[in-house]
């Protein structure tokens, strides 16, 4: 392991802002002379605003403007970035969004109106004066009922299936007729929950506006702001992007929830541009459990088939998948090419047909999070292949290892569109048996059983799909928006580097690990590397960070950017060498002529890049900055296995994480330290969503666990130590740094192990269950024992 | 309005306040201290924590004038007299115990409390500990490793 | 939050006549109270700070009882009382250890959240709860559901506990908000056992009777093998049914029992 550069656990620099309160988050920003802004959501799930009357509100004190949905009526809706195209051809319904509720409204949550005054609570005093003649409508809130009819989330559209999409629609009758003739189907129908992301940091707007110069300025809580710029000033406020700067901050973490064009973005910019003065809204955590676009939330029946011996031969799933009441930025994507196109998993299964309807429902709109579609995929299959190896008699590992691609059979292209390019899920599996000392579980099991505790293993493969590409692809699937990234590199005169990425960090700790491949690259210290993100003012455009890209994708962008840096700077050093630029040579930041002692330093190059004096100003333009865009040839495919041990309290169905284990193949690695820190997050997220979280409506659409006292977010007593491995490397072969992405491995990988472990408790402790839907809370757990 | 005066990293602070004004917006507001976080509304998640007369509490739940005449300790109170991270904070950085930053402030101030009270503390009750602490980052399992080290460090 | 005056008086005497203006309320701790202003639950007029007054400080432990004074923080009394572990523990593992310098026993008592641990403790140790008026026995003081038998502007003092001869308290934790989704506080008197039940009932805090002539009369969790705590009344929701509850508090009274 290097010590430097590449491969090192390079600290992390941004550590000392954060840890010495200086980290500055868009609720930190006040601009001069802000008013604040409180927005009056419904509390009803379904309703029809038969009037607004905001007279007494307009007359309390403090109050600066209120605004209801009248005032937007001019204004675009929020825009969706993904068309999905169904099994007949036909586009996908696609409801207006208002920014303020435009007659109805359609969830809990649903802004109504906004209050804009000197304080909030003065705003919220004001709020609470706003009389809304509301008539309460029938909610829609079960997935299978708002399909089978009756009450319309969306009047217009005649129905609430947003989409019937078949994958591939060619395999489904070759798949039907293998179920029908298979040895064995195993049938599984299952529950992916709904959750709520719960980045620490709430959502903030502050919309700013100089009249001077017609320029608008929106600070928020994002994972990209260049799209955030694009979509608000192009759909719904007409806003040029020279006259829009977006500026996202140090961000308290996104998980997707902060990829998306929230209505308060848009709120706070036009009304910052409307009443002069500048409008910050910040949300309360109360108010993000209704308005953060929530995650998973999939219905799904999917079905196995298996010749005798227990090789895979069909896959069959039926997904309902909850758009909520309105279509958020990428929600339309997330359950179609996040999600089947993932369905092989790591397994060669030869025909595959995954069936998807998107369904409205009165309910928070639901988006990518945490892994996006890939999480609800592997969860479906790595479940059934468990079940089916109990209905077998086979051993879990077993029928996984028989049914691997093996390392020899790659580039590997899937029934489902893909084309792995590299992996060795042998060699995974073959790393997670000795960490997890899977010999060792009989002894544990023992002395389990001595405390009257049942002792259960669980193990599951995964894939993922990472830095989503190429852009012409996925125009052609439906993307309304290119996937490429962006990096300008900026050396300055004395030979430090400035870094400008269309990537952003909020929690990645980009600004550490990008300048370990640059000094990689140069020869010089990470010290000198700067990067700078966030701020559409000063980075060039680029596509954010989310799905795991940012380092494939974004690092690929910033070595091409220093590629060409490297030979511009080569044929400086000719010039000043006085030889051919072919035989420089740049080695620990010097640039030599090979074959000779002739040399020149980094520094003394770039100093004659702005000081061309001795220069061939003829044949080059001075200065040394570049700028490249890097759109990938392919996704990447991190891959791994992953085991979790559990005891089970039969008395009370508690279960406690004993141990949980990962072997990762992430291809290179930049910083083994970051790349732990992603993937035991990823982990505890995963463990939260099989036993602790769920986002639960009522059926009068009301969020029963609206509050942290309600949804039950891991804490550190809930979670043991993580033994986590990455040594297992295949490079991916497309990309310049050989990378694949870590940010959602965690999350995608750990779900099914855990409630794969509980099953094996219960069923060597006799109890013969065969499914429990997540979370497998000790509620659930102790209603399967006992029937 | 009223007047209420403490002392907060060492120095002699006062300020108006409302009897509503927590002793978080306090900080925050009118020192901007804005190292304090909020992260939620029904005191759970911890990113608020500071010290109250060495005793760590949420700082969204006490109001400002309950700390009338006390001793407060936010996040930018724990560095070194030089300027340096704290030995608690340095450990974080040194363990990765923090990503995106924002419940690290409550951490930081949560470990220092427990290691006052605890100077060695085990894993478990470590974990234990930090149970109004919520970090959607981390998994935690790197945080239980930044405050075993600074215990060792201490 | 609503806007409200905020009163520091100086001594019990001052709290208590400012207690008597009309939509006065106390703040002990506020770890409650706090949350539920925030979300405009509540509107008081004044809120009369109590949380730092001496007079309400302090534990004593003498003659087999241990008395605390109201304003004692959770943390205070976990880390102080020696005489009863079984009260020291149940008050160690109240909300998380900010909470815990910030709450108080006078202030748990007083809201008596159907979920909160200090009702277990006081009714299963037939506490006396003195006010600035009188005392009353803990067996009177809980009436439903967030309700007690104080009067308007009453302020709980201090609170006197027994020291049994044996006590345990098991608590099953709710997974989200850690209060009790089904706790049992268990104390032996001699031959008199108590066994009170938090978190379960509709009710609030109750005593399981049956349980305690079973264990009276032998003093193990066997005792109450046969018994079955009936589910009506209990309370349902997304963490729990019924008949769940019912049956944890059969599983958590026999561990408290095995404990003690």
């Amino acid at each position: 392991m290097s010590d430097k550069g590449i491969g090192a656990s390079s600290k992390r620099r941004e550590d000392v802002r954060f840890l010495s309160g200086n980290g500055k988050y868009t609720d930190d920003i006040n601009v001069r002379g802000q008013k604040y802004v409180y927005f009056l959501r419904s509390d009803v799930a379904h309703g029809k605003i038969n009037g607004i009357d905001t007279n007494k509100a307009a007359s309390m004190p403090g109050v600066v403007g209120i605004f209801t949905g009248a005032d937007f009526a001019e204004v675009g809706g929020l825009p969706c970035g993904w068309q999905v195209t169904d099994r007949f051809g036909e586009a996908m319904k696609e409801p207006a969004h208002p920014v303020l509720a435009q007659g109805k409204v359609r969830h809990v949550g649903d802004p109504i109106a906004a209050v804009v005054a000197d304080s909030l609570e003065q705003a919220r005093d004001a709020a609470e004066a706003i009389n809304v003649d509301m008539e309460e409508l029938p909610a829609v809130i079960d997935m299978k009922s708002a399909v089978a009819g009756g009450t319309l989330v969306h009047d217009e559209l005649e129905t609430n299936l947003c989409y019937d999409w078949g994958f591939v629609e060619e395999n489904k009758e070759a798949v039907d007729e293998a179920i029908k003739n298979a040895h064995h189907v195993t049938s599984l129908e299952l529950v992916n929950n709904r959750l709520i992301p719960n980045a620490m940091e709430p959502r903030v707007a502050i919309g700013d506006y100089d009249a001077s110069n017609d320029e608008s300025t929106l600070y928020t809580t994002s994972q990209n702001p260049h799209v955030i710029r694009l979509l608000m000033g192009a759909f719904v406020l007409q806003i040029p992007e020279h006259k829009l700067r977006v500026v996202a901050p140090d961000v308290g973490g996104g998980f997707g929830s902060k990829i998306f064009h929230y209505a308060e973005e848009a709120f706070c910019t036009l009304a910052a541009r409307k009443l002069k003065v500048p409008v910050k809204w910040t949300a309360s955590r109360s108010e993000a459990f209704i308005s953060d676009a929530h995650g998973r939330d999939h219905v799904t029946k999917i079905e196995l088939a298996l010749d005798e011996n227990g090789m895979f031969q069909a896959i069959r799933t039926d997904t309902y998948a909850n758009m909520g009441a309105y279509l958020s930025t990428f929600s339309t994507s997330v359950p179609t090419w996040l999600h089947g196109t993932l369905m092989a998993g790591n397994y060669k299964t030869p025909l595959i047909y995954v069936n998807v309807k998107a369904v409205f429902t009165n309910t928070v709109p639901v988006d990518a999070y945490r892994g996006a579609g890939r999480p609800e995929a592997t969860f479906q299959l790595e479940r059934v292949i468990d079940k089916a190896a109990r209905e077998l008699g086979m051993d879990p590992i077993e029928i996984r290892r028989k049914n691997f691609i093996q390392k020899d059979e790659f580039p590997y292209a899937t029934p489902v569109a893909l084309e792995y390019d590299t992996g060795d899920y042998v060699a995974t599996m073959d790393k997670l048996q000795e960490i997890a000392d899977l010999d060792g579980f009989e002894a544990r099991a023992s002395e389990s059983r001595k405390k009257g505790l049942l002792r259960g293993l669980g193990i599951n493969c995964y894939i993922e799909a990472c830095g989503i590409a190429p852009s012409n692809l996925v125009g052609m699937l439906g993307a309304r928006a290119g996937l490429y990234e962006s990096a300008t590199v900026r050396v300055n005169a004395t030979g430090s580097i400035t870094v400008m990425t269309g990537c952003h960090s909020h929690g990645q700790g980009h600004e550490t690990t990008f300048p370990q491949v640059i000094a990689d690259m140069i020869g010089i210290s990470e010290d000198q590397v700067h990067i700078q993100h966030g701020d559409t003012s000063n980075t060039p455009m680029g596509m954010g960070t989310y799905g795991s890209r940012s380092i494939a994708v974004g690092g690929a962008a910033m070595v091409r950017a220093t590629e060409k840096i490297i030979a511009k700077a080569k044929k400086i050093a000719a010039h000043l060498m006085e030889a051919s630029a072919e035989d420089i040579e740049l080695k620990d930041g010097s640039f030599s002529v090979v074959g000779t002692d002739k040399s020149v330093g980094w520094g003394d190059v770039c100093l004659t890049a702005y000081v061309p004096h001795n220069y061939p100003l003829d044949q080059l333009e001075p200065g040394l900055e570049e700028t490249a865009f890097y759109d990938p040839a392919n996704f990447t495919f991190p891959a791994g296995a992953y085991a979790c041990e559990v005891e089970v309290d039969p008395e009370t169905g508690k279960v406690d994480i004993c141990s949980f284990a990962a072997t990762d193949d992430f291809g290179n690695v930049i910083n083994p330290m970051v790349v732990d820190g992603q993937v035991h997050g990823g982990i505890a997220q995963g463990v939260g969503q099989a036993l602790r979280e769920h986002a639960v409506y009522n059926e009068d659409g009301q969020l029963v666990s609206g509050t942290y006292m309600d949804y039950s977010m891991p804490r550190a007593d809930d979670l043991p130590n993580f033994v986590v491995d990455h040594s297992c490397q295949t490079p991916c072969t497309h990309n310049p740094l050989g990378v694949k992405g870590c940010g959602e491995a965690g999350a995608i990988g750990s779900p099914p192990a855990v409630v794969n472990a509980v099953l094996d408790a219960l069923n060597k402790g006799g109890y013969n269950v065969s499914h429990i839907d997540m979370p497998l809370s000790p509620s659930r757990v102790w209603s399967a024992i006992n029937g | 309005m009223a007047t209420v005066t403490m002392t907060v990293n060492g120095k002699s602070v006062s300020g108006e306040v409302e009897g509503r004004t927590l002793l978080s917006d306090f900080v925050r507001n009118n020192l901007n201290l804005t190292g304090t976080h909020i992260g939620c509304d029904t005191s759970q998640c911890g990113a608020c924590v500071v010290h109250v007369n060495s005793k760590a509490v949420k700082s969204c739940t006490m109001f400002a004038l309950e700390a009338e005449g006390s001793s407060v300790t936010t996040i930018e109170g724990m560095a070194n007299p030089d300027g340096s991270l704290g030995t608690v904070q340095q450990a974080f950085q040194d363990n990765h115990g923090l990503q995106c930053g924002f419940c690290t402030p409550g951490m930081v101030m949560s470990a220092a409390a427990l290691l006052e009270e605890n100077p060695n503390p085990t894993e478990t009750e470590i974990r234990e500990y930090l149970e109004g602490n919520i970090c959607r980052c981390t998994g935690y399992h790197n945080i239980v490793k930044s405050i075993q080290a600074a215990a060792a460090a201490a | 939050m609503y806007d409200f005056a905020l009163q520091r008086p100086q001594s019990l005497n001052e709290a208590i006549e400012a207690l008597s203006a009309e939509g006065a309320q106390a703040l002990a701790g506020g770890q409650t109270l706090i949350p539920t202003l925030k979300n405009r639950l509540a509107s008081p007029d004044v809120l009369v700070s109590i949380g730092g007054l001496s007079e309400l400080q302090g534990v004593s432990e003498t003659d087999g009882t241990v008395s605390i004074k109201a304003g004692t923080t959770h943390g205070v009394v976990a880390a102080t009382v020696e005489s009863y572990p079984a009260l020291a523990s149940l008050a160690g593992n109240i909300g998380d250890p900010a909470v815990r310098n910030r709450g108080t026993i006078g202030g748990s008592l007083a809201n008596n959240d159907p979920s909160a641990c200090y009702p277990a403790a006081a009714l299963a140790s037939n506490a006396s709860i003195t006010t600035n008026k009188r005392t009353i026995s803990a067996s009177d003081f809980f009436a439903g559901l967030f309700e007690t038998t104080l009067d308007e502007g009453e302020l709980i003092t201090q609170v006197d506990f027994p020291v049994p001869d044996a006590a345990n308290y098991q608590k099953f934790d709710q997974p989200a908000s850690r209060f009790a989704l089904v706790g049992v506080f268990v104390a032996k008197y001699g031959n008199d056992v108590r066994v009170a039940v938090t978190g379960a009932s509709e009710d609030g805090v109750f005593r399981w009777s049956e349980a305690e002539s079973a264990l009276a009369g032998n003093f193990s969790s066997s005792a109450i093998d046969g018994l079955e705590v009936d589910s009506e009344g209990m309370i349902e929701d997304i963490h729990g049914s019924k008949s769940y509850r019912a049956s944890l508090v059969k599983v958590m009274t026999k561990r408290a029992v095995a404990a003690c």
